[in-house]
């Protein structure tokens, strides 16, 4: 495959995945931050079913795929998440619940929300955009 | 058969009796774990045809890399990733458009969350999922997933400030 085609076919099973992903966000109402508020004041706990839901999936996949198939049908490696615990990830994890808490929303229900015409969205969207200019902005002066 | 089925029914019923389960799940639980394994198909999707990792708040930062030269932004792992990243999240309104389409009364929804809520809770949600390099898809659902401890001890955290903080508001609104 060209890079050109490689790239055009990595697109399209993002934008499959990416609807799969909005779908069940939107089947789970996790679109709707009163839901998730409802979630942070224990009052439903749906949000466990949501997440436990996706992880057993995801773990699924995770740890069989590169067992069974070496490397992934259409690309060259199976990446891995990585993630370290150090002062950022605690100081980030720490302000991210806080704003989650305010507002009900996290970046992928603020994105997907769109299609199911919430616009009042736009504002957290604009609000997490400007978060993640700060932060690029900060980390590139240090 | 019929009588198997009906034993099973006495014993696990008084577990998992409705009152329980109302109490949990107000508004029943079926739509969230559907839900929830429908987004799993999604990211497991993703990384079985391509390999890539599905979190969704890098397409913040990735999308920058666009317009700004700062060197942050223009790291690698930005610049590889802003393409499918970008449709990534194009999928996800795609998605939610079919639901919207095809599964509710057609109604658009929105939000009593009020605005300055909406920017100030976004914001840091923006700025903390990118200092923390995560927020609940990418430690919730791929960090988890890959079984990384610190993804573990980030979603504890950001869940008990955000235990904290939904509460504080909620008593100050009430």
């Amino acid at each position: 495959m060209s890079a050109r085609n490689k790239s055009l076919v990595t697109g399209l099973v993002a934008l499959l995945a990416g609807g799969l992903f909005g779908f069940g966000l939107s089947l789970s109402t996790m679109v709707q931050p009163e839901v998730v508020l409802s979630f942070l004041r224990f009052e439903d706990w749906g949000l466990m079913l949501v997440m436990g839901g996706a992880v057993v999936v995801t773990l699924l996949a995770y740890q069989l795929a590169p067992r069974v198939l070496g490397r992934p049908l259409l690309g060259e490696r199976f990446h891995a998440h990585v993630s370290e615990w150090n002062r950022d990830t605690l100081t980030g994890a720490a302000l991210f619940g806080i704003g989650w808490g305010l507002c009900g929303v996290c970046p992928g229900p603020a994105i997907a929300g769109l299609g199911t015409g919430n616009w009042d969205l736009l504002w957290a969207i604009g609000g997490i955009a400007a978060g993640a200019l700060a932060q690029g902005l900060m980390a590139s002066r240090r | 058969m019929q009588q198997q089925r009906f034993r099973v029914r006495q014993i696990i019923a008084p577990m998992m009796n409705d009152s329980l389960l109302a109490t949990l799940f107000p508004l029943g639980w079926q739509h969230y774990l559907a839900g929830g394994l429908v987004i799993g198909a999604g990211v497991a999707l993703l990384f079985v045809l391509t390999g890539l990792v599905g979190g969704m708040s890098s397409v913040f930062s990735s999308t920058w890399s666009y317009l700004l030269r700062q060197p942050y932004f223009q790291q690698a792992r930005y610049l590889d990733s802003r393409g499918w990243r970008l449709a990534y999240a194009a999928g996800l309104i795609g998605g939610a458009l079919v639901w919207w389409l095809a599964f509710s009364d057609g109604q658009a929804l929105s939000t009593s969350v009020p605005v300055p809520m909406l920017v100030i809770g976004g914001f840091l949600v923006g700025f903390g999922a990118r200092l923390g390099n995560g927020c609940t898809s990418g430690h919730g659902i791929c960090g988890l997933g890959s079984l990384q401890w610190p993804s573990l001890l980030a979603v504890l955290t950001f869940m008990a400030t955000a235990f904290l903080t939904a509460n504080l508001v909620g008593w100050w609104t009430a």
